[in-house]
């Protein structure tokens, strides 16, 4: 075959996967959401609701037809973008995502900025100095990032930099006094309030972020700074660094310029897959912090038993998740000509 | 005939020697490692702790005592109590018994779950690998704490159902696992000689190459009960685990959750139990992999 076919074929085989992955994740949804309650209907209309109305409800969900049929429409109302509609807000669960889903990632890409920042470095000197003190204290904060629990952390946090030591502003986007005051247009308030230059609102916001982010920074940091630890490892034992050194490179060349250059490729992958895990750890954060992201309003809505808001939500993120991981492998395509060369033989 | 009698040639005797051996290496490998050796110590203790909870507890976990409401760490109550007076030291070490349970009810079913899936699909391969594989990595791709969320919130809260969720959740890197080690030994010359000698394919699966993947799934199933455990805990402190007036840490966090600035006490303590534990794990998991994993163990 020739190149650019064989380049067509790539992207229709990665295509198909993807698609494939996005089916058996509305046939996972569709199954919590219609198999695995005993009675679908009962949980919509409540047990003291007459046998007209139940029988109407039971007609509209289509649990009369084959199950095949139902999933098939399901599929094509999900492709229209109707995730149904919350029955707490009586709003289309799409449009009520869509309101909530700014925040959430305006709260996990800071947390993912910081975890970046941080973790890399700290896994470049972990493995810079195997085996010596800083590679232990590095570990060894990453180990305890993995082993708390986020929730815990957050109330911990919340008693002592705000309660006891008032650095930060407690739960909630901004304090009651600014709400309000800045139109939503984007949804993400730091951006709303810049764009509307209520500076004000913008600084009160970002001293009600801090905890947050730097929460979510720290569990994405731990994963973050092992996996940067392990690759580095891998790559300063190569010989290419042994050459860049015994040319007379400064050992920072040879480690950041070098190695880091090297070790950038599989850690997009990481940090790739981190945001996801961010986005999810997000739910636990956003209900203890009450920021109105998606976290919070899947939590309000599983108390309302509302299922089509908590099923919706869980989607959106997983389509995010899905497409997370496929776009690492599109960059790691398109940085790593060694891994694009495969396509060529 | 004192040759024939020497223990040396007793083949069973010889396993047993041969094994007790490489036991005595292996720990001797093992406390080397300091880190290792307090996870261990940890896990230890909690076993203890959970088989022993109704001797080692010092009031009744249930019995609310309206004087003692909220009270201060004391001697009385060492870690303070609870809104309805209920010792915290108390209902920490009745939890400990529901957090082993559930990490040993996600634990037996997922793993051989993911077991079996991934050693079939890899010792057979074609097109049952395909799907198997592509089950499995829908499965991969979707978050677990939400998926399981969703899940409880369909069956109903629980322990049990929880579980369930988290078993839902915590399958697919088994059968990840266990399909690499399939396809590497799904040809070697060994499970070639028994297929040769006319075992069937469920004799080669289960006996020739389960037991090859089984170092690798220790090594991940520990890690995997820190994992288990903070999502248990995560679920209950949302609401969708056990149920009160189960002593389950995650709520016990979620009650306290409410008097966090003033009686900081009834959140707290038990958020370090489950990092303790989840550490201790973690830190087994760590010493563990460098033990056990084939591919480290060759360049020691």
């Amino acid at each position: 075959m020739t190149r650019p076919l064989r380049l067509l074929a790539d992207i229709a085989t990665w295509l198909i996967t993807v698609a494939i992955t996005l089916v058996g994740l509305a046939a996972l949804t569709f199954f919590i959401g219609r198999v695995v309650p005993i009675d679908p209907v009962l949980a919509i209309v409540g047990e003291k609701a007459s046998q007209s109305v139940y029988d109407r409800v039971y007609l509209e969900l289509g649990l009369d037809k084959p199950l095949i049929v139902q999933f098939w429409d399901y599929l094509a109302k999900l492709l229209s973008g109707d995730f149904g509609t919350s029955y707490s807000t009586s709003r289309p669960v799409l449009q009520d995502l869509l309101d909530y889903f700014p925040a959430t990632l305006e709260l996990s890409t800071l947390g993912l900025v910081i975890g970046v920042a941080l973790g890399v470095p700290m896994g470049v000197i972990s493995a810079y100095y195997h085996e010596k003190w800083p590679d232990h204290l590095v570990r060894i904060i990453g180990l305890i990032g993995y082993s708390v629990p986020i929730f815990w952390l957050a109330l911990v946090g919340l008693f002592v930099f705000y309660r006891q030591l008032g650095w930060v502003s407690g739960p909630g986007q901004v304090d009651v006094f600014f709400t309000g005051i800045v139109t939503h247009v984007t949804g993400s308030i730091l951006i709303d309030a810049a764009m509307q230059g209520q500076w004000e609102v913008f600084w009160n916001a970002i001293s009600h972020m801090t905890l947050p982010a730097v929460l979510l920074g720290y569990y994405s940091l731990a994963y973050i700074s092992r996996m940067t630890r392990s690759v580095m490892l891998d790559q300063l034992s190569r010989e290419y660094v042994l050459t860049a050194r015994l040319k007379g490179a400064s050992e920072f060349t040879a480690v950041v310029r070098h190695a880091l250059g090297n070790a950038a490729i599989p850690l997009v992958t990481v940090i790739a897959l981190s945001y996801g895990g961010l986005l999810e750890g997000s739910v636990l954060v956003e209900t203890i912090f009450s920021w109105p992201g998606i976290g919070n309003y899947i939590y309000s809505s599983l108390f309302a038993a509302d299922m089509n808001a908590v099923l919706g939500g869980t989607l959106l993120v997983g389509i995010v998740f899905v497409l997370l991981n496929m776009l690492s492998d599109v960059l790691y395509a398109a940085l790593d000509p060694r891994s694009r060369s495969l396509a060529n033989k | 005939m004192t040759l024939l009698n020497t223990p040396t040639l007793d083949p069973k005797a010889a396993i047993r020697a041969a094994r007790w051996k490489e036991f005595r290496s292996f720990s001797r490998r093992f406390l080397r490692n300091p880190l290792g050796v307090v996870g261990l110590v940890i896990v230890i203790v909690l076993i203890f702790v959970a088989a022993f909870a109704p001797w080692i507890a010092t009031h009744d976990p249930y019995l609310p005592t309206l004087t003692a409401r909220l009270a201060a760490p004391s001697a009385e109550w060492w870690f303070g109590a609870d809104e309805l007076g209920r010792d915290i030291f108390s209902r920490l070490v009745h939890g400990s018994r529901l957090t082993l349970l559930i990490v040993a009810l996600v634990i037996v079913t997922s793993a051989p779950v993911g077991l079996i899936i991934g050693a079939v699909a890899g010792t057979r391969g074609g097109w049952i690998d395909a799907i198997f594989m592509r089950v499995t990595d829908v499965f991969l791709a979707i978050p677990k704490l939400l998926l399981a969320l969703a899940f409880v919130a369909a069956l109903g809260p629980g322990i049990v159902n929880a579980a369930l969720a988290i078993t839902l959740t915590a399958w697919p890197p088994y059968a990840r696992l266990a399909r690499a080690e399939a396809l590497t030994v799904r040809n070697s010359d060994y499970v070639n000689a028994v297929r040769l000698a006319g075992a069937s394919e469920f004799r080669i699966i289960f006996f020739h190459v389960i037991p090859m993947c089984l170092s690798s799934v220790i090594v991940r199933m520990t890690f995997d009960m820190a994992g288990i455990i903070l999502t248990a805990a995560g679920l209950g402190f949302i609401g969708l685990g056990a149920q009160p007036p189960l002593p389950e840490w995650g709520a016990m966090i979620s009650t306290g959750r409410k008097f966090i600035f003033d009686q900081w006490w009834v959140a707290t303590v038990p958020g370090i139990a489950i990092f303790t534990v989840s550490l201790g794990f973690n830190l087994l998991g760590d010493a563990l992999r460098d033990l056990l994993d084939p591919h480290l163990r060759q360049r020691n």
